[in-house]
């Protein structure tokens, strides 16, 4: 059997994952017409719902913050090597920190300084709440995707709690929280367009979409400009030659679960600073998973992160428009397409490797004589 | 007031063993798979997958048992593909069960709204179409000795058939794992495949066979929600419970009698959290019922630190298998 | 230390071979494992295959087992083609193999390890005594009985290696495989193991002995024949031969360095190691009691059969594990088993290290050139003095060393996965080797690399001695150490054998120190 060299680079980073992709929307259109409908005609109410409609590119971008919200965290954990499913929880006990700060000091600071400490400190309670499960798996051993699932539970028990009781906002009956006060609330972009007389159709995009491309920036910084990016990579590549280079693999696992839970903690601040205002039941509503999907999709990277996250953006606002247009689809043809793209660009990411490499192989071979 | 209590008894054990009976098989079938070196995470899309399978064609067709064999079908083709990516394909075995459980979420919905155009639920099954609850015999005869009599007819007898199938799956899978050679080369693969494969047996086949037994075991959980349980499927009716059976397997250490034992305190703490809705226990004062339901999550917390027992999972779990 | 010669009857005498290998050849990517063996194995014999560490024995022992296939070549069995596909096939037509890294299931009982595959039918009961009695038929013919209900977890390890011959036996193994069987016995357990072999030769059975111990073979073979390189280089029957003959085919060419090697002029101590002793995971002595010292200036070569305590000695001298026992003091400072150490205060002390295992610890294969060329320095200015990763930086770094080094292809963003064994362990010695460290530790520099990086790497670290670096080499190529080494300290079973001079040193010696056989005078 002849060597076989591994795929050029821009095969590997673009082409596979776009045969992945295609692979799977191919697989649901399959459902679609299975269930009656035309896929064809399927994927342009997506496309046509998600990007042109007015408001549309509003909404799918909203989305998108989120997403790149999640996706960070489960792309921060992969590069050392550990899955954090725990987004979800992550997310959702961030809006605590919200409400914490607010109550601390909203009453006393101006609203540039409010937002801020909002920001740091949802960020800072996901954080704790990847913490542990990074602690118990460096320290003890225990698997962090089992942790992560089991805190994803108990996030949702507290938040029940929380929300239904302590923090229920008077004279309500269903489990939400108080208005947060205005200066902790973050202007739409529709609020921020027409402060300079310019009009857009209304969304729930807000400015916490500029914060998530910060974050994409500081990730990529981190990771690849850093010197504890470098150990964290390296810790995910091979932990036993970080040892041997000096590396505090244990402090390192902690330490990327941490920021991993940090990035993930800042979704609370598109939903409850930025949309709902307050802390509802379920706000993260299955944005953990889909970093997951967004992670894998994106490659761990801050590019490819973006651009899965906008596809997903693009399938949950396209998804509402195919519930709206269809009468035998809902929004659960989300589920399956985010379903089928993990698979085939997770599990099955490979798949198609051999095939490729076979047929670039036989091109190089064809083309130039070299080594 | 010991009639009263001795009935509150009987009645939260009798809930135990219904809301168990879904946690067994999922872990057994947890149990077969995680042995044989395999995460299986997907517990919950096959328990759901099977559900839905088991009512719509309950329904179409009006037969329990059909049913049920649907939902077996239709689990152990999820686990066939789980197997497809994680065995033949050496992917990531916690990425392939996600992506399972997505599947599951979403083609129950589909396929319910393209079939009953119900918003995702199917229709409710008639009496005659579910597993309804039987009698033991002897419960007359027994009727009148006290104590026991009651108990027998109260507790063990009037489940429905699903129930006394569950409880027989865990002696059953025990002894397949124990004392079968297949049980005997499946504990061997999760511990090391090199040291099977260099006793001449297909690591492969037996991985596979692994998680079909997991599929079918998933396959009569569902079938028990949907049509034994319950009388219909409701879209996410799993909610949750693979999840707690993964932590029944793992609080049982990977042994079906003890993580049948696993389940049925869980089962317990659900059945007498409706029942006690923040109820005054003294010293502690009101205990919210929320913390009831995060019981099992955090007791297996609690066990994965190492805090009571060293969980001692097969050696070769994860990794996939290259000669 | 003297083995026990086990007592030989003579041989099969049958002119068809019981097993026939023809031009087999393998490679894995690159590397050409096989290359056109030929092997005539007589039935009934104890046949012996000779040859150093990374000289293809184990690769062509598991093609015959079925845990490889062959790229070409024939196999014949008794005389007939044979297809091992896989080790079912193997042990259908009465091959058994005894791995040199046990094949057994810790957590099962001896009973459940040897039943695995041959269970005798699908519930466990009937075929449980069945199994009882046969290990005690066999126990009992070949002298090695053990208990069916032990848990092999609780097993030493020469009870173990039973086990594994005894599940050969029972699925009625005609000939048998023993990969390296006593690299890991006592010299008590290892006479033990011939007198097994010399029974299972005496009832027929044929013995594949798959060793680089030169006592053993001449203890107990028929016939040996001699791997180099990936290739047969010689048959002989044993008692037409001697070790000194053996070595020389293993070793093949003279031993004769390239490299110009002035006199070294060894100045104060730089390493001085007192009583080092540590335990493994299982609780095993690796190191025992191990002193000697390393001068700045001078070359000591640390001689020894793979697996006698070199590994946790270079752990623990480079602080990535901590010592048991004893101390050591590098440069002035002193290490216990109570300080506090890493890797990284290691290197900022000026201590080198070139693991014995490049693609484990030396290298991130996943990272690309430039990146592994600081890794381990990535917190020093190495990598930019400031704030950020300086990556231009560290390409110029990268591009310099490549040249220095003859690094190709000349490319640091390359990945490391990309270079050829050679050009990884010249990253790893140019990493090293750039600080002028005041002591390096360096394992098996040259394993796996080509004959021209080699004479270079050699060079290097002639030049690094010369410059007044104290250099602790540790291989098991004779020829290394006799070519690089101005003292030699053999180790045996985590002891010092015996320090000798280079210059009175040679290879014979040598060899029967680092097989334990004999005590030499220690200096």
């Amino acid at each position: 059997m002849s060597v076989i060299k591994p795929l050029p680079r821009w095969a590997d980073l673009i082409l596979l994952p776009f045969i992945n992709l295609c692979t799977a929307f191919f697989v649901c259109g399959i459902v679609v017409y299975i269930i009656g409908e035309n896929p064809w005609d399927a994927l342009m109410v997506m496309l046509k719902g998600a990007f042109i409609y007015p408001g549309s590119l509003g909404y799918t971008l909203y989305y998108t913050t989120n997403f790149i919200f999640t996706g960070l965290a489960v792309a921060t954990a992969f590069h050392a090597k550990l899955f954090n499913i725990g987004g979800e929880g992550q997310a959702y006990v961030g809006s605590l920190g919200i409400l914490l700060a607010t109550a601390l000091f909203a009453p006393f600071l101006p609203a540039l300084f409010v937002v801020l400490l909002c920001i740091i400190c949802s960020a800072l309670i996901g954080a704790a709440w990847a913490f542990i499960p990074g602690y118990l798996q460096a320290k003890r051993g225990s698997h962090v995707v089992i942790t992560t699932i089991m805190f994803n539970f108990l996030a949702s028990s507290l938040m029940v709690y929380l929300l239904a009781g302590p923090l229920i906002q008077l004279g309500q009956q269903s489990p939400q929280s108080d208005l947060i006060p205005e200066s902790a609330q973050l202007a739409s972009f529709e609020t921020f367009f027409s402060l300079f007389g310019i009009d857009i159709t209304s969304s729930p995009l807000n400015l916490s979409f500029l914060l998530a491309l910060l974050a994409l920036f500081v990730f990529w910084v981190l990771i690849w400009k850093t010197r504890l990016g470098y150990e964290i990579r390296a810790v995910g590549k091979n932990q036993d030659a970080a040892n041997y280079a000096g590396i505090n693999v244990p402090k390192i696992i902690i330490i990327t679960m941490t920021i991993s839970g940090a990035f993930a903690g800042l979704l609370a601040v598109n939903e409850v600073m930025g949309v709902q205002h307050r802390a509802i039941l379920n706000f993260t509503a299955g944005y953990g998973f889909t970093g997951i999907a967004v992670a894998l999709m994106g490659r761990n990277h801050p590019v490819g992160i973006f651009f899965a996250s906008l596809l997903f953006g693009a399938l949950f606002q396209g998804g509402a428009e195919l519930d709206f247009e269809f009468q035998s689809i809902t929004r659960d043809m989300v589920l399956l397409i985010q379903g089928m793209i993990i698979l085939f660009s997770g599990a099955l990411a490979y798949m198609f490797n051999p095939a490729l490499s076979k047929i670039f192989n036989n091109i190089t071979k064809n083309g130039a004589n070299d080594d | 007031m010991m009639i009263d209590f001795l009935f509150q008894t009987l009645w939260a054990l009798d809930a135990t063993l219904r809301v168990a009976t879904p946690l067994m098989l999922c872990a057994m079938a947890g149990i077969f798979s995680e042995r044989s070196g395999i995460v299986d995470i997907s517990l919950e899309g096959k328990l759901l997958s099977g559900a839905f399978v088991a009512a719509t064609i309950a329904s179409l067709t009006g037969s329990v048992w059909l049913g049920l064999m649907g939902a077996i079908c239709a689990s152990v083709m999820m686990s066939l593909l789980h197997g497809f990516a994680c065995i033949t394909h050496r992917g990531d075995q916690v990425v392939s069960g996600v992506a399972i459980n997505f599947l599951a979420s979403g083609l129950t919905v589909i396929l319910g709204i393209a079939i009953f155009k119900r918003g995702g639920q199917t229709p409710t099954l008639s009496s005659g179409e579910r597993f309804r609850p039987i009698e033991l015999w002897f419960v007359d005869a027994l009727d009148n000795v006290p104590v026991i009599g009651t108990i027998y007819r109260e507790l063990i007898s009037g489940h429905s058939l699903l129930v006394y199938v569950a409880l027989l799956c865990v002696p059953i899978a025990s002894f397949i794992l124990y004392k079968s050679r297949f049980g005997l080369r499946l504990r061997a693969v999760g511990e090391s495949p090199i040291a099977v494969d260099s006793a001449g047996v297909s690591v492969t086949w037996l991985r596979y066979r692994a998680l079909i037994v997991g599929g079918v075991f998933c396959g009569i959980a569902g079938a028990y929600l949907s049509i034994s349980h319950g009388a219909n499927f409701v879209r996410e009716m799993s909610a949750g419970k693979g999840y707690i059976a993964l932590a029944a397997v793992i609080f049982g250490n990977w042994r079906p009698i003890r993580a049948f034992w696993a389940c049925l305190m869980f089962g317990f703490l659900d059945a007498i959290t409706s029942r006690l809705q923040d109820i005054d226990l003294p010293l502690i004062g009101e205990v919210p019922a929320q913390l009831m339901s995060a019981l099992p999550y955090i007791m297996t917390i609690i066990l994965l630190s190492g805090f009571i027992g060293r969980p001692s999972p097969p050696s070769a779990i994860g990794v996939p298998y290259k000669k | 230390m003297m083995i026990d010669k086990a007592k030989k009857t003579s041989g099969g005498d049958t002119a068809c071979y019981i097993l026939e290998l023809q031009k087999i050849s393998k490679s894995f990517g690159l590397v050409q494992a096989n290359k056109n063996i030929d092997l005539q194995i007589e039935a009934g014999t104890i046949h012996g295959i000779i040859g150093e560490n990374g000289a293809g024995k184990s690769t062509l022992m598991n093609i015959l087992y079925g845990l490889h296939r062959a790229d070409t070549g024939e196999m014949l069995i008794d005389g007939t083609k044979a297809k091992i596909k896989s080790s079912a096939d193997a042990l259908a037509l009465g091959i058994g193999m005894v791995h040199q890294h046990f094949m057994l299931i810790n957590r099962f009982s001896v009973l459940e390890n040897v039943m695995l595959g041959s269970e005798g039918g699908s519930l466990l009961s009937s075929g449980k005594i069945a199994t009882v009695n046969k290990l005690k038929e066999l126990g009992q013919t070949f002298d090695m009985e053990v208990d069916p209900n032990a848990l092999v977890s609780d097993l030493n390890v020469g009870m173990r290696q039973r086990v594994e011959i005894l599940k050969a036996l029972k699925g009625g193994a005609k000939i048998l495989i023993l990969d390296e069987p006593t690299g890991v016995l006592t010299p008590q357990e290892a006479t033990q193991l011939f007198d097994i072999l010399d029974k299972l030769r005496a009832n027929g059975v044929t013995v594949l002995l798959i060793t680089h111990k030169l006592a053993e073979i001449m203890a107990i073979t028929d016939n040996v024949s001699i791997m180099r390189g990936g290739e047969m280089v010689g048959h002989r029957k044993t008692s037409n031969t001697d070790p000194q003959e053996l070595a020389e085919l293993m070793v093949g060419r003279k031993v004769l360095l390239n490299v110009e090697k002035p006199k070294a002029k060894p100045k104060e101590i730089a390493l001085n190691v007192n009583s080092l002793g540590c335990f493994s995971s299982r609780g095993h002595k690796v190191l025992d009691d191990l002193s000697f010292h390393v001068k700045a200036g001078e070359i000591l070569g640390i001689a020894g059969v793979s697996g006698n305590g070199q590994t946790p000695l270079m752990e623990i001298l480079s602080g990535m594990r901590k010592p048991d026992e004893g101390y050591f003091e590098i440069l002035g400072k002193k290490i216990d088993r109570d300080t506090k150490v890493s890797p990284f205060t290691m290197r900022e002390n000026s201590i080198g290290h070139i693991p014995e295992d490049r693609h484990k610890h030396g290298l991130i294969l996943g990272f690309e050139a430039y990146e592994n060329m600081v890794l381990g320095f990535h917190n020093t200015e190495m990598t930019g003095g400031k704030k950020l990763l300086d990556k231009n930086h560290m390409l110029m770094h990268a591009a310099e060393r490549m040249d220095e080094y003859d690094i190709r292809p000349r490319n640091p963003k390359l990945l490391a996965s990309s270079f050829s064994g050679g050009n990884q362990q010249k990253i790893v010695v140019a990493r090293e080797l750039y600080k002028n460290p005041k002591l390096l530790i360096v394992g098996e520099p040259t394993r796996g690399v080509d004959v021209g990086a080699i004479e270079f790497i050699h060079k290097q670290l002639i030049e690094l001695r010369d410059q007044g670096c104290a250099i602790i080499l540790v291989s098991v190529e004779l020829d290394e150490i006799l070519g690089l080494s101005d003292r030699i300290l053999v180790m045996n079973k985590g002891q010092e054998v015996s320090t000798v001079n280079g210059d009175d040193a040679n290879p014979k010696d040598l060899g029967l120190m680092m097989a334990g056989i004999s005590q030499g005078a220690s200096n």
